[in-house]
């Protein structure tokens, strides 16, 4: 962080961003269109965004504030998925940015001319955009709905993560740049990273809260011991979580999101703040007992999005893996200097 | 909505926000890697796992004063540096990721130089912090006694008030390296016990450790090295210049040391030189990716962190908590390490080889036991978190 001013400027973020997102319902399933007007209207939607594609010229410092809001509050809106993707995406390929909510997707597509056909797995919050952003190998394809027949499916969390069938025109088809296939995979990973930080900083205070309340053999259980040792556990996870998307969110920013050290810090931060969900997830349904196991409760609206995200756009094991892999081919001598990021 | 997100607000902060090194760090990084390395080329040492214990080499602690890095924070008036809090953090990162013998100067360049700055006289910063600066004055700690560990209230060392000063008499344990210090801080009860109040009546003395009436006895780890000490004070005269800032303020004084001492690379570095040495036996082979990469995730995290905690400090903020988390977690990992390389590599621990896999294995394994008890326990860090939190 450079200045204080920075700091104040964020905290009055934090601040917009946790009204923004606590006065949402979380409850139920879909998008919250009516969330994701309230963060059209204070500029939220487009965070990072430059002014000329609609945006609000955040950094992702501002962004790692409002993810963890979002995350914190199980917001259900493309966030990540318009700003951080989709709108970077079509903004660096050229092609101008369309209205509403948006999502991004690498695939293979057959392009010919105008016309496009495909299949895309898994596409998230298809069914409530307004557009789709497609990464083949050679190309950027904006398609509008006319072009897509949507089938249904969700990650753990029954958040939209739906089957696409193309068939028709796009709106829009330009040459991919180089390198953008690897930066939207670690665009990706930190957004979901700073996500899981907010959900597991959620989960934690859910429990918290229900050990102040819920009594038995007379008093608060987390009167007991047991029971305080175990939070703490959590919130050394939970610490640890924010701490690692926070800093990858940071380094990113001074360096570039394909710098040395941003590659690395994204890769240590998604895998840790995977890592963390898992543990904060157990720890939460364990104070909470019963009742956060049932449909009647909403910590399962946070530990369900736990159980997803920590597996997608790659795992601790992938992120682990692809890590490991660079220690070990850089050896025991460039072990220190890959976790300083200084030569 | 319900109970899950209106409880959030709640919960106090866990961590700082990131802190990144000021840019000069790089050049004084790479100054402290050129020494090391040319020290590791003659062969002055070898790396050395848990080092901030058991590395006691005063040649080298002579070699890093006359290059400016001890009592880097202590202004210059008083024999320092002037620097700041996070260059310090640089140098130290870099000797203990290096295995660096750095345990003759460890106590009083860590936290015995920033108290007498905090809570010194002028006299008191005049006699030992030039020595300190100049590594050839060493401090011990004198805080456990034998009932009182995780319980620190407990304290039972008395200190009587007499003519010109005061006399203390009482049993301290586990004082790293007080055979070979020349002072340490002795916390005593200075005023009567008051069940209402625990941490009332304590006061904090600077203590020569060649005084008439100071007893000093090894106590052998399991190893059977010797590092802890028994120190036993009978009727042993503390001049009043040597009371350490305010009589009956000793709790107040030392909670707050123990916030700079909770957090720094020391807490997850102890077992750094098994992991380097890991990565050399593993480099190039395949397979054992992800679980390397696991403990790299995790080491860079905690760096994060305690960088986080560290610029925090320097703006003047005790983030207690974070402090806590940061010991917790640190402390587990150095442990997790050993783990880790005992499922990847089948080379068994060798105390007695002269370095290498084996040697760092054995030590790490032998020295582990330490690692989660020193500072405060995690359990007692944990009920610090979780009053932090609201539940106690």
């Amino acid at each position: 962080m450079s200045s204080e001013s920075m700091t104040t400027e964020n905290a009055e973020l934090a601040a917009l961003a946790e009204s923004v997102f606590a006065d949402a319902r979380a409850e139920g399933t879909g998008f919250d269109a009516g969330l994701w007007s309230t963060l059209e209207e204070t500029g939220l939607a487009r965070l990072t965004l430059p002014s000329d594609a609609g945006g609000s010229e955040g950094t992702l410092a501002d962004a790692a504030v409002v993810l963890a809001a979002a995350g914190a509050h199980a917001a259900r809106v493309p966030l990540v998925e318009t700003d951080l993707l989709a709108g970077w995406l079509l903004h660096t390929s050229g092609i101008e940015l369309p209205a509403g909510p948006l999502t991004a997707v690498r695939g293979e597509l057959d392009v010919d001319g105008d016309r496009v056909r495909g299949r895309l797995a898994r596409v998230p919050w298809a069914r409530a955009a307004a557009s789709v952003a497609v990464l083949t190998p050679a190309r950027v394809v904006l398609l509008g709905p006319d072009a897509l027949t949507v089938t249904d499916g969700t990650n753990v969390a029954e958040e939209p993560r739906d089957l696409v069938q193309v068939a028709g025109p796009a709106l829009a088809v330009a040459p991919a740049p180089g390198e953008v296939a690897e930066e939207l995979r670690l665009r990706a990973a930190l957004g979901r990273a700073l996500l899981l930080a907010g959900a597991a900083r959620g989960a934690l205070a859910a429990s918290v809260g229900y050990a102040g309340e819920r009594e038995q053999f007379g008093r608060p259980i987390g009167r007991f011991q047991a029971v305080q040792q175990q939070l703490a556990l959590a919130a050394a996870e939970v610490a640890a979580a924010s701490a690692a998307a926070s800093a990858a969110a940071a380094t990113a920013m001074a360096g570039g999101i394909r710098s040395d050290a941003g590659r690395f810090a994204i890769a240590a931060a998604k895998a840790r703040t995977s890592e963390a969900a898992g543990a904060v997830a157990r720890i939460a349904h364990q104070v909470h007992g019963a009742i956060g196991f049932t449909r009647e409760h909403d910590l399962r609206l946070l530990t369900t999005r736990l159980w997803a995200w920590r597996d997608e756009d790659g795992s601790d094991a992938e992120w682990n893996a692809h890590l490991g892999a660079a220690v070990l081919a850089a050896g025991a001598e460039g072990l220190w200097p890959q976790i300083t990021g200084e030569p | 909505m319900g109970p899950v997100t209106s409880t959030l607000p709640r919960l106090p902060a866990l961590v700082p926000p990131p802190a990144d090194l000021p840019p000069r760090a790089a050049a004084l990084r790479a100054d402290v890697r050129a020494f090391l390395a040319e020290e590791r080329a003659a062969g002055l040492w070898t790396p050395r796992a848990d080092v901030w214990l058991s590395g006691w080499d005063e040649r080298f602690t002579r070699e890093l004063a006359r290059r400016g890095w001890l009592g880097m924070t202590i202004p210059q008036t008083y024999g320092g540096h002037g620097a700041s809090p996070l260059d310090r953090y640089v140098v130290t990162e870099e000797l203990l990721a290096a295995g660096a013998p750095v345990a003759a100067h460890w106590v009083a360049d860590r936290q015995i130089g920033p108290t007498l700055m905090r809570f010194g006289t002028d006299a008191q910063r005049r006699r030992f912090l030039p020595g300190i600066a100049a590594g050839e004055v060493y401090f011990g700690i004198g805080m456990s006694e034998p009932d009182a560990g995780s319980d620190l209230a407990a304290v039972r060392t008395r200190a009587v008030q007499v003519d010109g000063g005061w006399e203390l008499t009482g049993t301290k344990v586990w004082t790293s390296g007080a055979h070979r210090a020349h002072a340490f801080f002795a916390l005593a009860r200075s005023g009567p016990r008051d069940e209402q109040n625990r941490h009332a009546g304590l006061s904090q003395f600077i203590v020569l450790l060649d005084a008439p009436g100071v007893q000093i006895r090894p106590i052998p780890l399991l190893t059977g090295a010797h590092h802890f000490n028994e120190v036993v004070f009978d009727r042993v005269f503390v001049p009043d210049d040597m009371v350490l800032g305010e009589i009956g303020a000793g709790w107040r004084q030392v909670t707050g040391e123990l916030a700079f001492e909770r957090s720094g690379p020391e807490r997850f570095l102890s077992t750094f030189p098994l992991l380097t040495a890991l990565v050399g036996e593993l480099a190039g082979t395949k397979g054992s990716e992800r679980e390397i990469g696991g403990l790299v995730a995790r080491l860079w995290t905690l760096r994060r962190m305690s960088l986080a905690v560290a610029a925090s400090l320097e703006s003047g903020e005790a983030p207690e908590l974070a402090a806590a988390v940061v010991k917790d977690l640190g402390t587990r990992y150095e442990n997790e390490v050993i783990d880790v390389a005992r499922l990847l590599v089948t080379i068994p621990p060798d105390p007695g080889a002269e370095g290498g896999y084996a040697r760092l294995l054995a030590d790490a394994v032998l020295h582990a036991p330490g690692f989660t008890l020193r500072g405060g326990t995690n359990e007692v860090l944990r009920g610090i978190v979780a009053r932090g939190m609201g539940l106690r």
